[in-house]
């Protein structure tokens, strides 16, 4: 993780066995003296990914406040399949909190089964969306708030896909003599903090288009 | 082994001499080129297009070119222009070339997403300018495409259109993220950031504004593109939609990207004005707590682009208010670069030239901006040709003059030759005169009422908008001396030396052209980037 390259004089005063940590750590050469700044990169991006969400949401928002929808439309769903799926997100955050703990602690084994648990979430909640897709009464097109639901509960189900195949590449490089280890797990640090934001983000937008 | 010779990780995996250009190269300052040459490519295309739209409008009827036809020609301008001129450019080119070296590193946070971000830049642009063949007429609806004009407008070309703006949006993002975490993670231990060339922080607030906006234009667009492919009304009135929260959206990147476009101008001229002036940038903390400023106030302006889409008076006071106070960072600015010049050994090189020029031109362009901040102006001159005029005293003016400014300063460093100066003069001298006369007029036209966005107008406009196209000829014969000018001397013109201007700035502490990894060697630790009358004049390494 952290480039132990020293500090103070990068390059000069390196002794040999720094620089082959450094060399062994670092993305690149980029990194010399610094720590790794990769997680800042996604942390930034994660930013930017969720005003896009934020844009999204004050759009829904204004529309609902300002726009009537048609005669015999309605804004309520039905609770019971999203508030489910809402817990298994949820749960399945902690599960992946989880794998990164055993993964530390350099239990390879149970990093892949607790990153399976997660991704099997992942999968229910997937497969919990299709079915409340197939079982609504109205399609994408039908008036404004239809195709605001389908938006952004499809751009978050986007967000979702894409966290469920980091975390079966994840799994992946967690086999013995794979790219993560107890000592170097940039991989699955990555895909653990986008799992939580895409938590976070459903939380808001299941409070917003749901219970609202 | 050790970290000083660092071209065993790089330099020996990329093509090196001409060829790199090409390439996916992850050097920032092969990048930084690729983004200025390609950019400049844009600009050459861009400025077509303002010339036809200025023959066209040399006379009151449409008869250089039909009305779809120009406002294709529009739209393409603007689009171009904006993104894949000004922004790759003033953010992209001298950003990835500058700010290594300014942090005291070796590249970038991210080389590999640093290329990425600008190889989305050539297939984005050429996407947007073959729209019009590729799809059977580019998009129409100006580089707001507001609906529901983007929504009645040929569907094709405007999809294009978004794709195009899409791929150029990320590429904005990916810049920005690059930046803010080479400027706080990836400085030179020791270095602080208040220690840092102002150019920095120019870069930080920048890319804080391109991460915190881009995306909503990204979102917004994507909305759009559901709303002409696939039916969805979510901006079409006629199916229960709301046309103003389009506009919300959309301006909520659109102004900030005003700042996007200028705020690194702000950076650049506060590197240029201290050298050529050779006194300390005056303010330095003062310069720091404005863009800061300017980034927050940035962000919470939007709406007074909207004054007239039944905009509720609350709203309107709230961002009248918050739209004048910009006027007070954005003052201490232009008074600080003005202390900084004041008893100055004044230079006036073409660098200087177009430096100095900036300034009188903002502070032009920002005193028509405080104008259309109060709303019973803006509504009486919204839509006009006065907002033309203002926003080009910004864009052109402002940002375009800084990037003549910095090519003249920056040059020997790219290339290790000087640019001649009596072209740069020319160059000056016909892109000063040509500006004012295009852009002026178009405040008394506009004012007068002639709308902007039409190919024909009442021939009262006439003699005005003739003046305005004898300006657009002026800038055009312009960049003859300046391509001349980059050409032979890049073949043939005076050898720069390592540091020609006697500045203090890092990037000056290595030979021209600079080598792979920037530093033979360790980099140094440039404490004070405007010493200068401090110490002699002479480059000042300080070692921690």
């Amino acid at each position: 993780m952290t480039s132990t390259a020293p500090l103070q004089d990068p390059g000069s005063l390196a002794t040999d066995k720094a620089v082959d940590q450094a060399v062994d750590h670092a993305t690149d050469h980029a990194t010399e003296g610094h720590g790794d700044f990769r997680l800042f990169g996604l942390a930034t991006f994660l930013v930017a990914d969720g005003m896009t969400f934020a844009g999204f949401f004050a759009a829904y928002l204004t529309f609902r406040a300002v726009n009537p929808l048609q005669e015999g439309s309605t804004y309520e769903l039905e609770l019971l399949l999203p508030t489910i799926n809402t817990v298994l997100l949820i749960i399945s955050s902690f599960t992946f909190h989880r794998a990164g703990k055993e993964c530390r602690g350099g239990n390879l084994a149970a990093t892949r089964l607790w990153l399976a648990i997660t991704g099997g979430l992942g999968v229910a909640f997937l497969a919990g969306q299709m079915i409340e897709y197939f079982s609504l009464p109205f399609g994408l097109t039908d008036n404004l708030f239809a195709s605001t639901f389908y938006a952004l509960t499809g751009f978050h189900g986007l967000h979702v896909t894409l966290g469920v195949i980091c975390i079966a590449i994840v799994a992946l490089q967690a086999r013995k003599g794979g790219r993560i280890s107890a000592s170097d797990h940039f991989g699955l640090e990555a895909a653990e903090l986008y799992w939580h934001f895409v938590d976070g983000i459903w939380v808001v937008l299941y409070g917003i288009l749901y219970l609202l | 082994m050790t970290l000083a010779n660092p071209s065993d990780f790089n330099g020996n995996l990329q093509p090196q001499g001409w060829l790199r250009y090409f390439s996916f190269s992850l050097d920032h300052k092969v990048i930084g080129l690729q983004y200025l040459v390609c950019g400049f490519i844009f600009y050459l295309i861009g400025g077509a297009l303002a010339g036809a739209i200025r023959t066209e409008l040399a006379t009151p009827l449409s008869d250089f070119m039909p009305r779809d036809t120009y406002n294709e020609v529009l739209t393409l301008h603007g689009t171009v222009m904006i993104f894949l001129w000004i922004v790759p450019v003033v953010n992209g080119a001298f950003g990835n070339y500058l700010i290594p070296f300014y942090v005291g590193a070796r590249d970038m946070a991210f080389p590999r997403l640093n290329a990425v971000a600008f190889w989305l830049i050539p297939p984005a642009g050429i996407l947007l300018i073959s729209s019009y063949f590729i799809a059977g007429a580019a998009a129409q609806s100006g580089w707001t495409a507001y609906p529901p004009l983007s929504l009645t407008t040929p569907a094709a070309g405007q999809v294009v259109w978004i794709l195009s703006v899409l791929l150029l949006g990320g590429s904005s993002i990916f810049g920005g993220i690059n930046f803010i975490a080479t400027i706080l993670k990836l400085r030179r231990p020791g270095l602080k950031l208040m220690q840092l060339p102002m150019y920095c922080w120019a870069m930080l607030g920048t890319s804080i504004l391109v991460v915190l906006s881009t995306p909503v234009l990204a979102g917004t667009l994507i909305l759009l593109s559901f709303d002409i492919i696939a039916h969805t009304g979510f901006f079409n009135p006629a199916l229960g939609g709301n046309v103003v929260v389009y506009q919300h959206l959309f301006w909520f990147y659109s102004h900030p990207a005003v700042y996007i476009m200028v705020l690194p101008a702000f950076g650049l001229v506060s590197e240029i004005l201290p050298v050529h002036a050779r006194k300390p940038l005056f303010g330095y903390t003062t310069m720091v707590y404005s863009i800061m400023a300017i980034v927050f106030l940035g962000l919470i302006v939007w709406a007074h682009h909207m004054f007239t889409s039944g905009t509720p008076p609350w709203m309107r006071l709230f961002f009248t208010i918050a739209t004048s106070f910009i006027a007070v960072p954005t003052g201490i600015k232009f008074f600080n670069w003005l202390a900084t010049l004041w008893g100055g050994k004044i230079a006036l090189n073409s660098a200087m030239l177009f430096s100095c020029a900036f300034i009188v031109n903002f502070v032009f362009g920002g005193i028509t901006g405080v104008a259309l901040a109060q709303v019973p102006f803006d509504i009486h001159v919204h839509d006009t040709y006065f907002v033309v005029g203002h926003f080009h005293y910004i864009v052109y003016g402002g940002t375009v003059f800084v990037i003549f400014a910095s090519l003249y300063h920056w040059y020997p460093k790219f290339t290790g030759r000087m640019l001649n100066e009596d072209l740069g003069r020319l160059h000056f001298l016909l892109t000063f005169i040509g500006f004012n006369l295009c852009f002026a007029p178009q405040h008394w036209l506009g004012l007068n009422g002639m709308p902007r966005r039409v190919a024909e107008y009442d021939p009262t406009f006439t003699t005005l908008n003739q003046v305005s196209s004898v300006g657009a000829l002026l800038m055009a014969i312009s960049t003859i001396p300046l391509l001349i000018n980059v050409v032979v001397t890049a073949l043939n013109g005076k050898v720069a030396g390592d540091n020609p201007w006697n500045a203090l700035t890092p990037e000056w502490l290595t030979s021209s052209p600079p080598p792979v990894e920037n530093w033979i060697g360790e980099a140094p630790l440039v404490t004070e980037p405007y010493g200068y009358g401090q110490h002699q004049d002479q480059p000042q390494e300080v070692q921690a």
